[in-house]
């Protein structure tokens, strides 16, 4: 800047001009760090910059000469700041490239800091078959766990001294006589819903039911039902198979085959049991000569609930006229359905409440 | 039932199937297959053969005898042998070296006793006849030797073992099993029960029906001479074993085997024993009984006894008296056969515990018409095989009983199904039942209508109401062995069945739309996700607790929960209540758990508590089943059961956030117990008011009470340490109990305004007294800092020497914003210090450093 000229700079000679050029260029490619590169960019592209000062005296230059003197120096500044630039993009890619590996952390620790629960199996498969029937247009009925005898047997047509009466091993509360015992099924809130509810009723109700086996690996005292119920004009038996039909396979996928065959109880009439084909041997063990199968006993089906037409003598005890209503109810173990669909073997895992039995389940099951 | 297919193949003429096959058809038909048992298909090379030489062999520890045996070869076989119940020309059973027998067991030639034994005599046992036998099978003189002893004595078998559901009691019998195999293969059905019976000359021994409403048939046969030592014979015990019964005697296993031929249950009396008229009738007070099983039983007056002048001598249809026993001299015997009430059989079975052959049939239906049959059939067995003579008198004391009928319109069976079946497939499969169809409306019999296997007697006015009406009517009388069939839709069960159920379409009915889930049943699945996503496991324990369990708690003597609902039957006596609290199943199976090595555990249920009212009538009512309750009568039910409300709790031990690689974790508290409650109530849109609370089981000092606006819904925070001991639960065990049913369901949540306004923030620090409820601080703050205050948040607890002597100092962010415009410094100053000055006035709390 000593110099300095206004008709005649230094800078504006076209080989002072290429040299501040090189001298720039020769700085930015040395530039080391992004520091040393923001130096070199204040030095060789800052306002005191050779270059800068030469673009500066372009107007002093005689007008001939302005436009080749600014071309040059244009030149060498778009020259310059391409250089700036490209430089600057590789020295921070190299800084970034640094830091993020300094920065690297083992994403293979654990993190089990806040573990989550659990809901147990037997809750969810309930309102899993609950959400299955709801999709049917059903509705969720409830009722008390300690329940009056008459909406447990005798509503049902199970009277006092029928013999399926003692099949069920029932808990009395407070005297046999009380008229109070824990319900031994769900059926009786069939009763409750038939008497709280317009007609036409469908009706799914899961829950806890009593009797009085001793827990063992496929009994257990306290275990859970699901009723279901539907009473309208013109239902007939066809209606029952396919509403079965259906929840078998939403139960337990597609293609499960089903067999209804005749059995007994007081509150249907015709009744039915619900068989699946046994998912272990698919019905192979039945045929003699065949490995045998312990889950269906050989018999290549499987018990998985009862079911029928509701007997005439139960709507009439619920008000209901059978010559214009008739209808179906099923009922199914929670516990079976658990351990076909999930291979639970043991009833007792169900109910100690060992959280490595639960903890694999869940939200949803 | 066990029915042997030889047995069933004498009546029906079966097609050349399987055991599988005939099972499959009966299993469809409604008599379900429980086990299939196979005999003798293993059991090779036994043959007839003659001892013709014995050597008893000395010098052993037991009789040891080397025989010579004639089988129908060339040369005698040498066999040594241990039994002495034969001697030389006896015909026995001997299996061959390469025979094997029962279980696999193979014979080979080999020395013994220093003898060669070349074969084996066989027992009834070794040919898996009879359970044990006391020596070898002896065979009549006449049996060809040589002959194969298997094809000679029908060993070879299949056994069905079928379940007989309680309705059909007629499939207790061979009769009946071979009646439903006829109908299910098509072919012809041959009655065992339908015998010519003679004329009858007098009474066999007088006998009276004393009440009407215990038995309506009463029937006795009588046989003199018998012979005392007259064995069963071989096929007899055969079929008795495989049919499930032990032989005993000739009179009694002819009896047994009567009874599983047609159903009829039997009881023979020793005649020399009986003594005067008997009379059927019920109990008097005081009377008492010694049955065969050598028990004295106190009858009640309710049981139905044959009775003679020395009194009772059998619960009818039950078991027999000790007294009036067949014995092993027995010469003249006196055969019963009866139809008893069956209701009346099945109180008697149930009231004395006593379950037999005989009672399982009656309470479930026995041929009304089989009495007269199944004596004779009797007499001329024991005649037969035990010498005896038939006498020419028959006992016949009996009731007038209305048949039944029942009118059905013809489509009935087709409305029930869903499916069109023809006129004439109904009449026949009504037929093949066993029923009478005439066409038309018969007129309806007097005297009621019949009583049904349940023994309910259909009223005038139910059977009005159970009638189903329509074109082309048919009236049906069902056979006397189906005494189950009284109502329309039994009839249709029939038809139904007999089709076969695998002929059912599958249909979905439409159903009319439903509601959904109600807001309650979404809550409860919200509350469990909410808690297993909150690190809670949820169990499911059993509802009986005991008052050990309350004790463990510490309740006080007054505490409601003592009020439990108690069993009668408990499964355990430590725990014969119904649980008023989750907390005793959830704190032991925290124990479980901690006794299979988990230190960090936090667990949950949700379900009832059982609260009986103080002043609950102690019964509930048995309605009649013939109307609809009235509401004054649903009322009852209401009143006497308990009150079962839906509660929630949970418990927690051990860390709540884990310690690990990134260093120490929190142990769970009374706060998480606390906010476990909180998220609970979150889920019902509630925000819980927390007061501190003293209350059994928790911390006198660590315990909340929980309220949803004032009404109080459950408690949290940490265990009493009593309790904890008590349990034997991890120390600082902590748990919440919330009544779920007290928690009004959700209201849908209203829409906040939000306001994109800048917050102005302020913090606040208060010295309060040390015993100061922060959540009254907190509430002072909200309600002194008006509308614009957006949030209050606590930051900090400080209770050291700058908050001076018995205070704490608390701070506080709080954030305030406005809906419509940028808050002014002068309008968020007036908001602080108003409510700060509302926290001074409540509470006296100053502003730290002030």
């Amino acid at each position: 800047m000593s110099d300095y000229d206004p008709v005649e700079v230094t800078p504006l000679h076209a080989d002072e001009l290429a040299r501040a050029e090189a001298d720039a260029l020769a700085a930015i490619s040395s530039a080391a760090d992004l520091d040393e590169l923001k130096q070199v960019r204040l030095a060789h592209a800052g306002d005191r910059s050779p270059i800068a000062l030469a673009n500066r005296e372009i107007g002093a230059l005689p007008p001939a000469a302005r436009a080749e003197a600014g071309k040059r120096i244009g030149a060498a500044r778009r020259a310059v700041g391409e250089a700036l630039a490209a430089r600057q993009t590789e020295l921070e890619a190299e800084r970034d490239a640094r830091v993020l590996v300094e920065e690297t952390v083992d994403v293979t620790l654990p993190w089990d800091r806040a573990p989550r629960g659990a809901r147990h199996p037997l809750t969810t498969l309930q309102e899993r078959i609950a959400d299955c029937f709801v999709a049917m247009g059903y509705e969720v009925a409830e009722g008390p766990e300690l329940e009056a005898e008459w909406f447990n047997f005798d509503a049902l047509n199970i009277a006092p001294d029928h013999p399926a009466r003692s099949d069920h091993d029932t808990f009395f509360v407070e005297s046999v006589k009380s008229g109070k015992v824990l319900r031994t099924q769900t059926s009786p809130v069939q009763i409750r819903a038939l008497l709280e509810r317009p007609l036409p009723v469908y009706v799914i109700s899961p829950g806890k039911v009593f009797r009085t086996d001793e827990l063992d690996a496929t009994h257990t005292p306290v275990f859970h039902q699901v009723e279901g119920l539907a009473i309208d004009k013109g239902l007939t038996m066809a209606h029952l198979k396919g509403t079965l039909d259906r929840f078998a396979e939403v139960m337990f996928g597609e293609g499960i085959s089903t067999r209804f065959r005749p059995n007994y109880f007081p509150f249907t009439e015709p009744s039915a049991e619900m068989d699946l084909r046994c998912f272990v041997c698919r019905g192979a063990s039945a045929v003699p000569g065949n490995p045998p199968c312990r889950t269906c006993k050989s018999e290549g089906w499987i018990e998985w609930g009862g079911c029928g037409m509701v007997n005439p003598r139960v709507l009439i005890a619920c008000g209901v006229d059978p010559s214009v209503y008739s209808g179906f109810a099923f009922g199914m173990g929670i516990e079976r359905t658990l351990m076909f669909r999930h291979n639970a073997e043991d009833m007792r895992d169900m109910v100690e409440g060992d959280i490595r039995f639960t903890l694999p389940f869940g939200m949803e099951v | 039932m066990k029915v042997p297919l030889s047995w069933l193949r004498e009546y029906v003429d079966l097609p050349p199937v399987t055991a599988h096959e005939v099972a499959d058809k009966l299993t469809a038909a409604g008599l379900k297959l429980e086990a299939i048992a196979s005999h003798g298909h293993d059991l090779k090379n036994v043959v007839v053969g003659k001892v013709i030489e014995i050597e008893e062999l000395t010098g052993f520890k037991k009789p040891i005898r080397h025989c010579l045996v004639e089988v129908g070869e060339a040369e005698p076989r040498e066999i040594v042998c241990g039994a002495t119940n034969f001697g030389i020309g006896a015909v026995v059973p001997v299996a061959l070296p390469g025979a094997v027998l029962p279980g696999g067991f193979e014979i080979a030639s080999r020395k013994t006793y220093g003898r060669l034994s070349d074969g084996m005599i066989c027992s009834e046992a070794e040919l898996g006849i009879a359970e044990s036998s006391p020596g070898i099978l002896l065979l009549p003189d006449d049996t060809p030797l040589g002959a194969d002893v298997v094809e000679l004595l029908g060993l070879r078998d299949d056994v069905l073992e079928l379940e007989i559901t309680p309705d059909c009691g007629y499939a207790l019998s061979i009769r009946g099993v071979a009646r439903e195999a006829a109908t299910a293969f098509g072919v012809p059905f041959r009655d065992p029960a339908a015998l010519e019976l003679p004329a009858a000359e007098g009474v066999t021994h007088p006998a009276e029906i004393g009440d009407p409403t215990a038995c309506d048939r009463f029937v006795l046969r009588a046989v003199s001479g018998f012979d005392p030592s007259a064995e069963s014979p071989l096929w007899m015990r055969v079929r008795l074993t495989r049919a499930g019964m032990r032989p005993v005697s000739l009179a009694v296993d002819v009896t047994n085997y009567v009874m599983l031929e047609l159903g009829q249950p039997l009881h023979a009396f020793d005649r020399n024993t009986l003594q005067g008229g008997i009379v059927v009738r019920r109990a008097l007070p005081g009377e008492r009984l010694e049955t065969l099983d050598h028990v004295t039983r106190d009858l009640a007056e309710d049981d139905i006894l044959i009775t003679d002048d020395s009194g009772a001598i059998g619960l009818a249809g039950t078991m027999g008296g000790l007294s009036t026993e067949i014995s092993g001299s027995t010469t003249d015997i006196v055969i019963e056969a009866a139809h008893f009430s069956a209701t009346g059989v099945a109180r008697m079975s149930r009231r004395h515990n006593l379950v037999s052959e005989a009672s399982k049939r009656f309470e479930r239906g026995v041929d009304r018409e089989l009495p007269l049959v199944a004596s004779w059939r009797a007499v001329q067995l024991l005649t037969e095989l035990g010498d005896g003579v038939a006498e020419p008198g028959v006992t016949h004391a009996q009731i007038d009983v209305a048949p039944v009928s029942i009118t059905i319109p013809s489509g009935h069976p087709a409305r029930v199904a869903g499916v069109p079946y023809s006129r004439e497939t109904v009449v026949t499969r009504l037929e093949q039942v066993g029923c009478r169809v005439v066409d038309g409306v018969a007129p309806a019999a007097e005297g009621g209508r019949g009583v049904a296997a349940t023994g309910v007697v259909t009223s005038g006015d139910l059977a009005a109401k159970l009638a189903v009406t329509g074109d082309d009517p048919i009236t049906v009388y069902p056979p006397s062995w189906r005494p189950d069939l009284t109502d329309p839709n039994d009839l249709a069960e029939e038809v139904i069945r007999l089709e076969g159920y695998d002929t059912l379409p599958s249909v979905l009915p439409a159903a009319p739309a439903g509601a959904g889930l109600t807001e309650t049943q979404r809550l409860r699945r919200r509350v469990g996700r909410s808690l297993a996503l909150s690190g809670y496991v949820e169990v499911l324990s059993y509802p009986f607790i005991g008052a050990r369990d309350l004790d463990h708690l510490q309740l006080p003597a007054d505490d409601d929960r003592r009020r439990a609902t108690r069993l009668v039957n408990p499964l355990s006596e430590d725990e014969p209540f119904m649980r008023t609290t989750l907390l005793p199943g959830l704190l032991k199976t925290l124990v479980r758990n901690v006794g299979r090595g988990f230190t960090d555990l936090a667990l949950f249920e949700t379900g009832l508590v059982y609260r009986p009212g103080a002043d609950a009538p102690e019964t509930a009512p048995i309605l009649t089943v013939e109307r609809r309750p009235t509401d004054e009568e649903l009322a009852l039910f209401a009143a006497a059961l308990p009150e079962q409300p839906v509660r929630v709790a949970a418990v927690l031990a051990g860390e709540f956030e884990r310690s690990g690689w990134w260093g120490q974790g929190r142990a769970a508290t009374w706060a998480d117990a606390i906010e476990a409650a909180r998220a609970v109530a979150r889920e019902a849109g509630v925000t819980l008011d927390i007061r501190a609370d003293q209350h059994e089981p928790w911390h006198p000092g660590r315990c909340a009470a929980l309220y949803a606006g004032e009404i109080l819904v459950g408690h949290a925070g940490e265990l009493h340490p009593r309790v904890v001991e008590a349990f034997g639960l991890p120390k600082r065990t902590a748990a919440m109990e919330l009544e779920l049913s007290r928690l009004a369901a959700p209201v849908p949540v209203q829409t906040p305004s939000i306001s994109a306004y800048p917050v102005a923030t302020q913090d606040v620090a208060l010295i309060v007294p040390a015993d100061t409820p922060v959540s009254s601080v907190e509430a002072a703050l909200r309600d002194g800092a008006g509308d614009l205050l957006e949030s209050v948040r606590l930051f900090d607890v400080y209770e050291g020497a700058q908050a001076g002597e018995g205070n704490k100092s608390l701070a506080y962010t709080l954030r305030f914003r406005a809906t419509d415009r940028t808050l002014t410094a002068d309008e968020i100053a007036a908001a602080r210090d108003a409510a700060v000055d509302l926290a001074a006035a409540r509470i006296g709390a100053r502003l730290r450093g002030v």
